[in-house]
């Protein structure tokens, strides 16, 4: 539901990191990482980031998302497990106190730009 | 040409968190973020808690709704100091975020409270995604809601501190297996301290009380 407000602080943060000398770049790919507990819905992230990119550097940029699996670890009995539904209770002493490794993430990792020269290409002097 | 980032989507939020925390810390109040679906009886179970703490323990209440300013209306009559956030003038959020707190709470003060309580936008999702610097996070689930909401929902459940079951003088009348909901609750959060009470008849409501009061003191040194 606050995708919107997701897509618009991850645009800002790679809109902030495109180097400032490139002429003309054009971003291909935005690497997230986002945990599986996370609450955000890829589909409406990816909605959201096309309607908001709309006229910038990122338009056309194409969202990548490298999806984290949670996992847990008991502070009782010092086993670690992926938890893949919702029950956090521990399996092997039963009342543990569980503590979450990860599966919140939301992170930008990286950008893939276009291949572009930085400057203008010398004129060759064909005299 | 790649270019590294790493960095979270949501640092702003978090680094204004901290700045709240400290902020909290400095005026010596203890934080309460409440939060639950829409109609689970959060705004009543607030205004009775209100009524048995004030004025022992001095509360302040941040409201926050996307529309309207019915539940402030209803704190006021407690005594306590009430502010509302509407976030229709902010897009119409579906959650609190740090900065919008911070505004209130220094228009509300916090000088000569204890207890700031933040009743969150009704969502069982976005809210629990947006650290806004305070102490302690509850969740309010009432007994209509089914029993599988925790399972359901389960990032509000591990995300929160004590939890609330609401509207238990309802349970005859429903087809509700209460146990199986604070089970639920646990499944998702092992030791999750579950208080089941009824906002309506005030039934169970001592150990929630006691809970918090410890919690403000344990903070604070202040209403016990």
């Amino acid at each position: 539901m606050h995708e919107m407000g997701i897509a618009q602080q991850l645009v800002k943060i790679a809109l902030d990191a495109i180097p400032k000398d490139l002429k003309n770049p054009r971003v291909e790919i935005i690497h997230l990482k986002i945990g599986k507990l996370a609450s955000v819905v890829e589909h409406s992230l990816t909605f959201c980031f096309e309607i908001i990119t709309k006229d910038t550097l990122l338009e056309n940029a194409r969202l990548e998302i490298d999806s984290v699996p949670v996992r847990v670890h008991c502070r009782s009995c010092d086993q670690s497990w992926e938890v893949t539904g919702p029950v956090f209770k521990c399996p092997f002493c039963e009342d543990g106190d569980v503590e979450m490794i990860s599966g919140r993430e939301i992170e930008i990792i990286s950008l893939e730009l276009e291949e572009t020269p930085c400057v203008d290409q010398p004129q060759i002097d064909k005299q | 040409m790649e270019i590294k980032i790493q960095k979270r989507v949501l640092e702003v939020n978090e680094t204004e968190a901290e700045k709240n925390r400290k902020f909290f810390r400095e005026k010596n109040v203890f934080v309460l973020n409440m939060m639950s679906s829409p109609g689970s009886g959060k705004t009543e179970t607030l205004f009775k808690t209100l009524m048995r703490l004030m004025p022992k323990v001095r509360v302040g209440v941040i409201v926050g709704d996307i529309c309207t300013t019915n539940d402030a209306d209803r704190l006021v009559k407690t005594g306590a100091r009430v502010i509302q956030i509407n976030t229709d003038q902010f897009g119409g959020d579906c959650h609190l975020s740090a900065p919008l707190v911070m505004d209130s709470a220094r228009k509300i003060g916090c000088e000569d409270i204890d207890l700031l309580i933040v009743e969150n936008i009704g969502n069982l999702v976005c809210p629990a995604e947006f650290d806004i610097g305070e102490d302690s996070r509850a969740v309010v689930l009432s007994v209509t809601e089914g029993e599988d909401k925790p399972l359901k929902y389960p990032l509000m459940f591990r995300v929160a501190d004590v939890a609330i079951l609401n509207k238990i003088d309802l349970l005859p009348y429903l087809d509700v297996d209460r146990d199986l909901a604070v089970d639920n609750m646990k499944k998702v959060h092992p030791r999750l301290p579950v208080f089941e009470m009824s906002a309506k008849t005030e039934a169970g409501y001592e150990p929630w009380l006691e809970w918090l009061k410890i919690k403000v003191f344990e903070k604070t040194g202040k209403g016990l």
